[in-house]
């Protein structure tokens, strides 16, 4: 028997402390999981468990029925993000495009306008203001995508450094000589190049535009519209707002609340958790890139 | 004079497909941050949304004047500060901590799996949060009343009315949250560091708590430094999320839930003073720049190359 040596133990010691941090993680997710699985009854009486006593799928029958208000809410958030996570990769993309460009005139000024907003804003009521009152976008789609989430100082940096350091300026200019017009540059040689950068931030961006919940708290009060988080929030102070909202004949039997809340927490973050694993790589990525200082 | 004007005016000329591509972004940066910056003049009138900023009556520094002389006043600053003060001063120790275990496992596959499962809960939205503390607290139905207490044989607690437990629980639902994101922050700079300093460290004699101490630590320092002054920009702001949200708005809670952030959306719904609220923006906007700017200059003097700007 020989003495381990000090990388096993210290491998040891963190395999150890990992692996309770991943039952940390995995363990009050499994619950609600669990319990979104569980008879009403039993959920009632034993709570919400690791392994319920007795399986059901009502909760997700009752969801079924309720099926325009969930389904119309699941609609618009995978169309939201779609839209959102698209219009603003263009818009970050444009800028930071623009802002690579060295020798343009008044970079330094724009630069700086990009980066003051990550050290300054106006707040939640100003900001509230000129949307409602000047822009009127209370309760209609745009609310979704616009406030907020469009255009990232952060994001903007990240994509000018590729675009300054991976793209090649020799590379422009042989393309400019073939008589290629800036935008067709833009698409032809300089999207194609930075795609792991574009997948990156178009992922971050998707992510916050199919978690956000505040620009619906803010900016939407149409029960009909609502997006999937935002019918997440309401059922968290009003169990029966599926039933009140859903315009289908009420099923016979009473809402199982216990286990409909979870159920419906299931459903909506899912679709990320599948997704997860073929798109780590570019999650990391952006975790990444925004610590390494140039 | 005449010529660099000249020639200022045909480089501008050769960019002008460049101001193009920037003109969208530009516009929904003055729309969404810099018109809102103008519009914190509104704190310093008798708020009213519905008239517009500029139509509100001045009344100069009233609003700030009552907003000190509320009770919520030093509530708001208090919890506001002291959250992000344990944030702060935690935040990098856990990171640093999970990103050092994580550098202590040589089996790629196991690596990935510790990684994607911590990372798991930054995909989640807190409305997700919500759910997953209300399973462990729901009164009636959490893990904690129907099975550990009655395990551990005490009494059920009613969690969501009883203010002593929630600095903790907040606390700890935030790492929950964000110490995935941390811990990949501090892990790709620990990575990015050249094996050549550990080897020569081994070839020394060094122990892997030296090799910790005296190389990792002091190369962290960079991140360290960066996620603070970000941190510090932040001071008085919160996770609007975390304090409003994940307390289901109680009420009772309000003497440990309560930041500037729910205060000022509180105003906003109605339940509040408006022109409090906007008062208390006010501050939160330009003590929270004063902070970060001041925060620089001191890391510029003390360490130059380490600021932000």
């Amino acid at each position: 028997m020989h003495k381990p040596t000090e990388k096993q133990v210290y491998a040891a010691i963190a395999n150890v402390a990992l692996s309770m941090c991943a039952l940390i993680v995995v363990i009050p997710i499994l619950i609600v999981f669990m319990s979104s699985f569980s008879e009403e009854s039993s959920a009632i009486k034993y709570g919400y468990t690791l392994w319920p006593r007795q399986f059901s799928l009502d909760a997700y029958r009752y969801i079924a029925s309720k099926i325009d208000v969930i389904g119309r809410a699941y609609l618009i958030t995978v169309a939201v993000t779609v839209a959102g996570t698209a219009l603003s990769l263009i818009i970050t993309a444009c800028l930071a495009y623009g802002l690579s460009q060295k020798n343009l005139p008044g970079r330094k000024f724009f630069m700086f306008m990009v980066i003051f907003t990550m050290l300054f804003n106006g707040g939640l009521i100003p900001t509230y203001y000129f949307y409602t009152n000047v822009f009127h976008i209370k309760n209609t789609y745009f609310a979704y995508i616009v406030p907020g989430l469009l255009c990232s100082a952060f994001n903007v940096i990240l994509l000018r450094n590729y675009f300054s350091n991976s793209v090649s300026a020799s590379l422009r200019e042989s393309a400019k000589i073939d008589g290629c017009g800036e935008f067709k540059i833009f698409l032809k040689i300089i999207v194609p190049l930075s795609t792991p950068i574009l997948a990156t931030v178009g992922l971050l961006n998707a992510i916050s535009y199919w978690n956000d919940w505040q620009n619906g708290l803010y900016y939407m009060d149409d029960a009909n519209r609502a997006s999937i988080q935002q019918v997440l929030r309401n059922m968290t102070n009003n169990i029966s707002y599926l039933s009140n909202t859903s315009s289908l004949p009420s099923a016979s039997r009473q809402i199982p609340g216990v286990t409909v809340r979870m159920a419906i927490a299931v459903l909506s973050m899912v679709p990320l958790m599948i997704a997860f694993p073929f798109f780590e790589k570019y999650f990391v990525k952006g975790i990444s890139i925004g610590a390494v200082k140039e | 004079m005449k010529q660099k004007n000249k020639k200022l005016r045909t480089r501008i000329k050769a960019h002008l497909p460049f101001y193009i591509f920037m003109m969208p972004g530009l516009i929904y940066l003055v729309i969404n941050n810099y018109l809102p910056m103008i519009g914190l003049y509104m704190s310093f009138t008798k708020v009213n949304l519905v008239e517009g900023i500029f139509r509100g009556e001045f009344v100069g520094l009233q609003n700030f004047k009552f907003l000190t002389m509320t009770t919520d006043f030093p509530l708001i600053i208090r919890n506001t500060l002291l959250y992000n003060l344990a944030f702060l001063i935690l935040n990098p120790i856990v990171g640093i901590l999970l990103a050092f275990f994580m550098n202590e496992i040589h089996s790629k596959r196991r690596l990935k799996v510790y990684q994607t499962t911590i990372l798991m809960p930054s995909l989640i939205s807190v409305q997700i949060v919500t759910y997953i503390v209300y399973a462990f607290l729901c009164v009636d139905t959490g893990l904690m009343n129907k099975t550990i207490l009655p395990l551990l044989g005490k009494d059920i607690v009613k969690w969501y009315t009883t203010v002593k437990y929630w600095p903790a629980i907040l606390v700890f639902v935030h790492f929950w949250m964000r110490s995935g994101f941390g811990s990949v922050v501090y892990f790709s700079s620990m990575i990015s560091i050249s094996q050549e300093y550990y080897e020569a460290a081994e070839l020394d004699g060094a122990t892997k708590w030296k090799q910790f101490c005296y190389i990792t630590l002091p190369l962290l320092k960079p991140t360290v430094i960066t996620m603070t002054i970000i941190g510090l920009g932040a001071i008085f702001r919160s996770d609007f999320g975390l304090f409003y949200q994940v307390p289901m708005g109680s009420g009772a809670l309000y003497q440990v839930t309560q930041t500037i952030d729910t205060y000022v959306f509180r105003g906003l719904t109605g339940l509040g003073n408006l022109g409090y609220s906007a008062a208390a923006g006010f501050l939160q906007s330009v003590i929270g720049f004063i902070t970060v700017v001041l925060a620089n200059w001191a890391i510029r003097k003390i360490s130059p190359e380490d600021a932000m700007f």
